[in-house]
């Protein structure tokens, strides 16, 4: 059994406006998406800014209500569960966000903040909260002499730390991070990679890695969806993508990304066409205004998502 | 390689800014030149000095907080930048330099129209008639590739999505055909396949119009794809400069060759390992460590860097490092 589940997952946006703020249209942020999630991986989601990963992963974690689907956790639908019934799963499902210094609070110290997460959900006794504490600063790689000062006093790397173990105060089986290292300086990158990567391995975590960075995702993740105007366009193991990648936009993406080596030098791949707004979606497949590939049928219908090999779907009519 | 004469020399620029702090040296004994038709790109992590640097030559520190130090030089055809009064800046700023930042929203007026905006460096710096001004905006619109020039002359910037907001700020900066353009970050905030085609913008105005671009950027992809030389800095000063192929073959910073390797890396070899990492981080620039900058991240430290400060070594092969022990060649 997967650990996680979605199911035709969709979230539509009221857009309201006119004279008496009535709802004009629908934004259509996250379009019917199933996938599942096994226990232990790390699934990326990769995709251009307004392409909905964001709002997927907090569907999931059901800060944002889902307009229809369904999402599944170890076998349990929790879309529809009450605040009280909710409560169980919060303690094993949490998240992290871009950006650390929003995510904590300034007035209140980061020792204080995580014991806080500690006691909300009583995972130890009061007597040992010191300790458990201390023991979650050192498995991130935060300094113990830290643990009463105030979060500006923190750079960005420390303090996404300090948001990981808080994270990781509910011994949480499930971690949904949006964004994690996009506000970071590319050292600093590579050292909360490296934390996320040892805390997997440690404790079993699964994850939704959420990210624009293909590199990152490329490298960290399992398996990627790649996400446009709501739409899962391809599903792809991560371990030699250059060679597997099917879809055209999401070959597209890889040539776009610039090789870290001048050596390498290639013509980047430039998209013709406009972007569509998600105001205004096109007709048929999503990335139809700028798809080298297209053809009548892409502009009649949306291509589904079909499984090529094991693990491997891709939603286009002419691959 | 070009091999034409220098269009900006800058010589041991040190900018500082007056804080609650007392006052601090953001960037000190800064160097370099760039010539016509090249790509410089300047790198280096958040507070390093890459963007102060940029706006120093450009003139657009906060007058109030900011100082120059008196023995700095930034000579541009002739013009000393950093002791030019307001209205000499203002007769080459958009006219012979022009400057592009990461948030095209705050370079563009949000109540008047593209054409308008357009039309008001013209129409400070060029003696064209009303109609031949038109006719260069839009001409100036459609080699940034906007569709529809025409009418996206009469729209206003929130019309437009992020990736074509930054084409226009860049039709903005080359409608008056500067010999120098600084992009501060011209392409962070812009999602890759954009990225793409203002990479390919620039590479191609450098090709025709020979301008010659600043580009600061902490993206070494970014470095790598379209820059002829490099600058790295660190805490405020250069540690390596080089020819963009010799710098990412064989970097001879200590500093440089970290930030490479904490890349990650493609391909299945490389995939789920852990990357190398620079431990610590930054020094803060109120309270520098005696010696080299970089000595508290460093795996190769000795005492001598921890007594004495390294300066930038004389130019060898047209590259300069800022330590005791460089790198070897490693082949």
């Amino acid at each position: 059994m997967s650990l996680i589940e979605v199911k035709n997952l969709v979230k539509h946006f009221p857009v309201r406006g006119g004279l008496l703020n009535r709802v004009l249209k629908k934004v259509h942020a996250v379009n019917g998406v199933s996938f599942t999630i096994e226990k232990g991986e790390i699934l990326g989601v990769v995709g251009e800014s307004g392409c909905g990963k964001s709002t997927l992963g907090k569907l999931i974690i059901r800060l944002l209500e889902a307009t229809a689907g369904e999402v599944i956790f170890k076998g349990r639908p929790i879309t529809h569960l009450n605040a009280s019934e909710l409560l169980p799963f919060r303690r094993q499902m949490q998240m992290i966000f871009q950006d650390p210094h929003a995510s904590l609070n300034p007035r209140m110290t980061v020792g204080n903040a995580v014991r806080e997460v500690l006691s909300f959900h009583n995972i130890v006794p009061r007597q040992e909260l010191a300790t458990k504490v201390k023991e979650l600063f050192s498995q991130v790689g935060v300094n113990l002499d830290s643990i009463d000062r105030y979060p500006h006093e923190f750079s960005g790397g420390q303090k996404q730390r300090i948001g990981i173990a808080r994270a990781l105060a509910v011994n949480p089986e499930f971690i949904i991070a949006d964004e994690p290292v996009s506000a970071l300086d590319v050292s600093i990158q590579a050292q909360v990679l490296n934390v996320l990567m040892d805390l997997k391995n440690e404790f079993d975590l699964t994850m939704l890695f959420i990210s624009h960075d293909l590199k990152v995702i490329d490298h960290f993740c399992d398996r990627m969806l790649v996400m446009y105007l709501g739409f899962i366009l391809e599903e792809v193991p991560c371990q030699d993508i250059h060679a597997d990648a099917l879809h055209p936009y999401t070959k597209a993406l890889l040539g776009a990304n610039p090789v870290s080596d001048p050596e390498k030098r290639h013509e980047l791949t430039v998209l013709e066409g406009e972007v569509p707004s998600p105001y205004h979606p096109p007709q048929g497949c999503p990335f139809v205004t700028r798809c080298p590939l297209v053809t009548e049928q892409c502009h009649a219908e949306m291509p589904p998502l079909v499984e090529r090999i094991e693990g491997h779907r891709v939603a286009c009519w002419e691959v | 390689m070009h091999k034409s004469k220098a269009l900006l020399t800058v010589n041991n620029l040190s900018v500082g800014f007056h804080t609650d702090r007392g006052d601090v040296t953001a960037i000190e004994d800064v160097s370099f030149e760039v010539r016509a038709g090249e790509i410089l790109g300047i790198v280096g992590e958040s507070g390093c000095g890459k963007s102060v640097t940029g706006r120093s030559i450009m003139r657009l520190l906060p007058k109030f907080n900011s100082f120059i130090d008196p023995q700095s030089e930034i000579n541009f055809e002739g013009i000393n930048l950093a002791q030019a009064d307001e209205k000499t800046m203002r007769t080459l700023r958009g006219d012979r330099i022009a400057m592009i930042f990461q948030e095209p929203m705050t370079a563009l007026n949000p109540v008047f129209t593209i054409g308008w905006q357009l039309d008001e460096a013209l129409k400070y710096h060029t003696t064209l008639k009303k109609s031949q001004r038109r006719e260069r905006a839009v001409a100036m619109l459609k080699s940034v590739e906007i569709p529809n020039p025409e009418q996206r002359y009469h729209e206003y910037p929130h019309q437009l999505s992020g990736g074509m907001r930054q084409r226009v700020v860049i039709a903005m900066a080359l409608c008056c055909d500067p010999e120098l353009l600084i992009a501060d970050e011209p392409t962070t905030a812009l999602d890759v396949t954009i990225q793409a085609q203002i990479l390919r913008l620039m590479d191609e105005l450098r090709k025709k119009a020979e301008t010659a671009v600043i580009l600061i950027t902490h993206d070494l992809g970014v470095i790598a794809q379209i820059c002829d030389r490099v600058i790295v800095m660190y805490a405020g000063q250069i540690v390596e400069t080089a020819d963009v192929y010799s710098l990412f073959k064989n970097p001879q910073h200590p500093y440089t060759k970290a930030l490479l390797e904490s890349i990650p890396q493609t391909g299945r070899q490389h995939h789920q390992t852990r990357l190398p990492t620079i431990e610590g981080i930054v020094p803060s620039l109120f309270d520098l460590p005696d010696g080299c900058r970089f000595q508290d991240r460093c795996t190769f430290r000795t005492q001598e860097c921890v007594d004495r400060e390294p300066q930038l070594s004389d130019e060898v092969d047209s590259r300069k490092v800022r330590c005791f022990f460089p790198l070897e060649n490693l082949l």
